[in-house]
């Protein structure tokens, strides 16, 4: 291989899109209305291009002659590397919605920085994605504005959301030692370094809406060492079925 | 559901220089979800590089019980239409 690091690096922000790009999916016919419901599938659709892009990038460096399918539907649990706020069940819309925001709030200045990679394929990547995701901050932000500034329940559920979610982010600003690795050898953005980004870009929405984000004292880490809630095996389940019963099967 | 997501309408410029033209409507709780919503339905396939939205409900429209006054008292001025005039060829096309 390569640079071990760089694909294990590479694994995990690819686990991250891949994950949520099924989360997202899941609203697939299932949104209030159908405006929504094309946004959603349309973000998930941003997500799913940002993982095969950097599936295949992985599959490169390793150079095993995996492809990004291989390495999407045939890992088992333990081996995906998501963080563990993508892997979140939808709940409603707040949650849906929050989540994104707070995912998109922390990708757009990693590409930023990343536009400064010395990996000429990453700052491809970066330079679809960092666009990709300003629109996904401005599109979970105006919900999450108008659910928590909103009536007297969409201000609940909003609340709900933020309590059950705010002990995820602080996984979002640890490295795994591989993107450490990553981070000094000039590859990757150094995730530690942009909380101050992620806290501007958050911040006057949270204040729009009517939210603060609470103190998270014991947050919730371990996706990065495959260390993983209940819900992600469900979602493999689904994700990798086809490819677990039909090995090799193609459209 | 109608009243909380009111109906807009959704006009797109395909490209600079030409005019916005209208390509249908989205349900959308106010302006700028309306904006969103038209981005996320109507612009999937690069169709254009500016949205307008505007309330339906702001759009006055004529009567189709009266289209035959409002329509039919120009069928026959075809003088309206300039056909019979000579163009000269110098002129190219107009």
């Amino acid at each position: 291989m390569k640079d071990e690091n760089l694909f294990n690096a590479l694994i995990e922000l690819a686990d991250d899109h891949s994950i949520l790009c099924h989360r997202l999916g899941e609203w697939c016919g299932h949104a209030p209305i159908l405006e929504e419901d094309l946004a959603l599938t349309n973000m998930a659709l941003d997500l799913i291009g940002t993982a095969r892009n950097l599936y295949t990038y992985a599959a490169e460096i390793e150079g095993r002659g995996r492809s990004e399918d291989d390495l999407a539907y045939l890992r088992n649990e333990r081996q995906f590397r998501n963080l563990l706020m993508v892997e979140r069940p939808n709940g409603d819309f707040a949650h849906t919605m929050l989540r994104q925001l707070f995912f998109a709030a922390f990708m757009e200045p990693y590409w930023q920085a990343a536009l400064e990679s010395r990996d000429e394929t990453l700052r491809g990547i970066a330079g679809k994605a960092v666009k990709e995701m300003g629109y996904h901050i401005r599109h979970a932000g105006e919900w999450v504005i108008r659910l928590g500034d909103g009536t007297e329940e969409s201000a609940q559920r909003m609340q709900a959301a933020m309590e059950a979610l705010h002990i995820y982010v602080d996984e979002l600003f640890h490295s795994s030692p591989a993107a450490e690795a990553a981070a000094l050898a000039g590859l990757l953005p150094e995730r530690g370094a942009l909380r101050t980004a992620w806290l501007e870009n958050i911040t006057p929405i949270l204040a729009e809406a009517r939210l603060e984000l609470p103190e998270a004292p014991n947050p919730q880490i371990g996706g990065r060492a495959g260390l993983h809630g209940e819900d992600l095996g469900h979602i493999l389940c689904e994700m990798q079925y086809l490819q677990r019963s039909h090995p090799g099967a193609t459209w | 559901m109608k009243e909380e997501t009111p109906l807009w309408e959704v006009f797109i410029r395909p490209r600079n220089g030409l005019a916005h033209r209208h390509v249908g409507s989205v349900h959308a709780a106010d302006a700028v979800l309306a904006l969103d919503a038209a981005r996320d339905v109507y612009t999937r396939r690069g169709e254009g590089n500016s949205i307008w939205v505007v309330p339906s409900a702001a759009i006055t429209a004529s009567d189709p019980a009266h289209a035959d006054e409002t329509f039919d008292p120009t069928a026959d001025k075809i003088y309206r239409h300039p056909t019979f005039y000579d163009i000269p060829e110098d002129v190219g096309h107009m």
